[in-house]
């Protein structure tokens, strides 16, 4: 069996070798495909603080990486049509600088986080898991018939937000920032799981009553994880939008929300890389199923149930021999 | 107010037509351990459940070192200074012997909103933890996952989580349960030794045990505490032996 | 804003409610009993519609594609709950999300395999089409009448299945103790087949129903499938009274929110800004519904307290 640390680095050098390579032989759409699988790792690590340490089952996650993409349409669109935001008396201009942009997408799906965390919570398990489904779609209706910006047809931004010192016109630029900040969110999520916060929510997952009988509170620990993990997945929401320079309703969907949890079964539930991994086979999937078959759904879904009656560890416990956290 | 560590007083809990607890007034001074005995459904499990705050009584009070607590959270009792034990462990499983008594060493510091430092690299936490493998004799298996403990390990190990808070009362829901002749030999030397630093309130059904640690003994029929008294004036209760030992011979 | 249009709208959303109920039945009754939430019932939904699509377009006759929609749905039920379902009982929820969200790519892509991606339409037989003309003068048509009434003799049909029958005597004990009820010798196999059958069958005729005032398309199960939890949520889990009347709310609330809505907010707003905002409100009034209902009940107006 391989130890865990050498498939974590392994995953993550060919996260940087796959992208150079493409430079090398001049295939830009390789490297969009690539950002495209870094920026879903993203979003799949901060599910991943919710669900795999946390044990809450969220399928509301869209929510988060929707307002992140809006975040920065919402921005991005007053600052090129040279209007401004006007929200209750309050003038905000638009902004094409990528860092403003990353700190409202924290900002407002942390806010988010908080409020639809503080309801769901009051309840647990399948109840948790119909409500945060019920939350999305909200949203989903909601971007749908707010028409001031874009309704169903969503927002076009016609050129991609500007980092300073970079041109993140040049992909493989913005394949490296997006690359920097998945790097940066795995380094966070692995202090938090060590740290005293991470040992408490790990307990709060298997254990609540014993968490509480030694004068903690689970729900607490919970609301808190679930801020954090949305907080991350609305930051890979606004990367995403940026990447396509287009936001829409879909990016609330209920199916994205899905695919978030897929590709951390994919990859491993609990684990640190199993959402980078999860996310690199679901974008191959996505590219070599979609290029030989319209129907490549059927197939992906007949993976998962293999995956999940067969392989509950997914891709990292086959590989080190090791089953993953119970959630 | 008396010297009572915990006290209960007139404690009423109904579930439909059925009183589970009815009307108990008992209290664990310093000290001593207090046995809690009774049949199988005499409301052993609702009365520590009220005390510990799962279940909130119908009326009554649980009052903590002489302050009422009766409102107040699981959690908040526990960080008052009220330490349980479970009738079936309640650990983490996938994790390690130390990571679950420093679970215990965090929630007794009220410190965990720590999302930097590593937990187990804390020693004012892992001091604290190791003290109470020590104590309870688990301390080369600290690295041990949980779920690679025997049975008799994992009772002690809930009474080393216990230890970590440096509680004002233990409530010890049947910490022999499952063990054998010698398990229940060596739970019973540690928990006599446990009462000079915390009263201990012990619901039990190993009757060698109870007579062998119990300053006082309480015994507890469909929810009403019939006798209450020294272990000899348990033993030669009529009442009792009609009610409760009278079963078992 | 007249009472016509009043009472119209109250119909409309009893029409919308009752058929979210024949949902949720099945989705709590699922729960209830096998522990097990099922996110493929909205493509059992869309089963239903498209086999009355298909039966109706070859056969031309409605009474047919309805039991072909009953039929069908519950032999899908059935096929999946022996070979997939009848895996994830007793396992983790976050198992069963995933398999039943299989389920759902498979299903939907599959029938786009089998009928293209071009919407098919299901049209109202002769009989039941046009208005009725009810007490009071209000034209109402007829064939929304006819589904509220088919909503309601399902669900007087299902509670006489639960308290009348042998099989709802084994489903409430199901409910409550596994062991008990294979004790007492019941293949507690075949009930949960049978179960699953009944709910899968709920939905296709939902989905079949629904069809006609509607396309039918891939995809069109899974919105309802969202608010039919909805539904459950605030009706409680495993309660089909709690369906019942979460049902009704969640119909009411959504149909009467879209069309009063901007009507209030034109009370004090100019037109334009008001359906805007009203309407963005209404899309959001559900929700809300079930927000307020947590904050109240968080198991639910009829759930078990926890």
């Amino acid at each position: 069996m391989i130890p865990e640390r050498l498939v974590n680095w392994v995953a993550l050098l060919g996260l940087l070798a796959v992208p150079l390579w493409a430079v090398v032989v001049d295939e830009p759409f390789t490297i969009t495909l690539v950002t495209r699988a870094v920026i879903l790792a993203i979003a799949a690590v901060g599910l991943n603080i919710a669900l795999g340490i946390g044990g809450l089952v969220s399928l509301g996650h869209a929510v988060f990486f929707g307002i992140g993409g809006y975040a920065m349409g919402i921005l991005a669109y007053h600052a090129q049509t040279f209007t401004s935001l006007n929200l209750i008396g309050l003038v905000i201009p638009g902004t094409k600088s990528m860092p403003v942009i990353w700190l409202v997408a924290i900002v407002i799906s942390a806010l988010a986080a908080w409020i639809i965390g503080l309801l769901s919570l009051r309840t647990s398990g399948v109840y948790f898991i119909m409500i945060t489904l019920a939350f999305g779609q909200m949203f989903f209706y909601f971007a749908i018939s707010w028409s001031a910006y874009g309704g169903e047809d969503g927002l076009s931004i016609y050129v991609r937000n500007g980092f300073p010192g970079l041109n993140t016109l040049v992909p493989i630029q913005f394949f490296g920032l997006c690359l920097v900040l998945l790097c940066v969110v795995l380094f966070l999520n692995a202090r938090l799981q060590n740290a005293p916060f991470g040992l408490a929510l790990n307990a709060a997952r298997q254990v609540p009553t014993r968490v509480e009988t030694v004068g903690l509170n689970p729900v607490r620990l919970k609301l808190v994880a679930f801020v954090i993990s949305g907080a991350i997945t609305g930051l890979a929401g606004a990367l995403f939008a940026d990447l396509n320079r287009f936001v829409s309703p879909t990016m609330f969907s209920w199916q994205l929300s899905g695919e978030l949890i897929v590709l951390i079964i994919i990859g491993g539930v609990g684990r640190l890389y199993g959402p980078v991994i999860g996310a690199c086979l679901f974008v191959a999937l996505e590219h070599w199923l979609g290029g030989l078959t319209e129907f490549w759904h059927v197939y992906l879904g007949l993976i998962l149930l293999a995956i999940v009656l067969f392989a509950r560890g997914g891709i990292i416990g086959l590989l080190t021999g090791k089953e993953g956290a119970h959630v | 107010m008396s010297d009572a560590i915990l006290q209960t007083r007139n404690l009423k809990k109904r579930f439909g037509a059925l009183a589970a607890t009815d009307d108990v007034s008992i209290d664990l001074r310093a000290g001593e351990i207090h046995a809690i005995i009774g049949p199988n459904g005499a409301g052993k499990s609702t009365l520590i459940a009220q005390i510990c705050g799962g279940l909130a009584p119908d009326s009554g009070t649980v009052h903590l070192m002489g302050r009422d607590v009766t409102q107040d959270s699981t959690a908040d009792r526990a960080r008052a200074g009220l330490a349980r034990t479970f009738q079936i462990s309640a650990l983490a499983m996938e994790d390690t012997v130390l990571e679950n008594v420093v679970l215990g060493a965090l929630g007794a510091s009220g410190r965990p909103w720590q999302f930097w430092t590593r937990a187990l690299s804390d020693r004012s936490l892992t001091a604290i933890a190791e003290a109470a493998l020590e104590r309870v004799g688990l301390i080369d298996q600290r690295h041990m996952r949980c779920a690679a403990l025997s049975h008799g390990q994992r009772r002690q190990l809930e009474v080393a989580v216990a230890l970590t808070l440096s509680p004002k009362a233990f409530v010890m829901d049947e910490p022999m349960a499952g063990l054998g002749a010698e398990g229940s030999h060596q739970m019973t030397a540690l928990l006599d030794q446990l009462r000079a630093e915390a009263p201990i309130l012990l619901v039990e059904h190993d009757m060698d045990a109870v007579f062998a640690l119990a300053d006082r003994i309480s015994v507890l029929v469909y929810g009403k505490v019939i006798a209450s008294g020294s272990v000899d004036e348990i033993r030669s209760s009529s009442t009792v032996r009609v009610a409760y030992l009278g079963e078992e011979a | 804003m007249s009472t016509l249009l009043i009472i119209e709208q109250l119909l409309n959303g009893v029409q919308f409610g009752v058929m979210l109920f024949l949902m949720a039945a099945g989705l709590t009754l699922i729960f209830g009993v096998m522990g097990l939430i099922n996110l493929a019932h909205g493509s059992l939904y869309m089963i239903g519609a498209f086999a009355a699509a298909a039966v109706a377009g070859a056969t031309g006759s409605f009474g047919l594609a309805l039991a072909a929609a009953l039929a069908v749905a519950a032999i899908a039920g059935a096929l999946i709950e022996m070979t997939v379902i009848r895996r994830l009982y007793g396992k983790a929820h976050l198992d069963q999300v995933l398999a039943t969200f299989a389920l759902i790519l498979i299903f939907s892509e599959g029938t786009r395999w089998l009928f293209g991606s071009f919407p098919l339409f299901l049209d109202i037989p002769d009989a039941l089409s046009g208005p009725v003309t009810l007490p009071g003068g209000i034209q109402y048509p007829l064939y929304r009448l006819f589904l509220i009434a088919v909503g309601l003799l399902v669900g007087l049909g299902l509670w006489a299945l639960i308290e009348r029958t042998r099989v709802g005597i084994q489903i409430r004990a199901g409910e409550n103790d596994r062991e008990m009820i294979a004790a007492l010798g019941v293949d507690i196999r075949r009930l949960y087949t049978l179960i699953f059958a009944i709910g899968a069958a709920l939905a296709g005729l939902a989905g079949a129903l629904v069809g006609a005032i509607q396309s039918v398309q891939v995809g069109m199960g899974e919105p309802v499938l969202i608010l039919a939890f909805v539904v459950i949520v605030i009706g409680g889990i495993g309660s089909i009274k709690g369906a019942f009347i979460g049902a009704l709310l969640v119909g009411l609330t959504d149909t009467l929110g879209g069309i009063f809505l901007p009507e209030l907010f034109k009370l004090f707003m100019e037109p334009g800004a008001a359906t805007q905002t009203g309407s963005a409100l209404a899309s959001m009034a559900i929700y809300i519904l079930m927000s307020l209902v947590l904050v109240w009940r968080p198991t639910g107006l009829f759930g078990a307290r926890a």
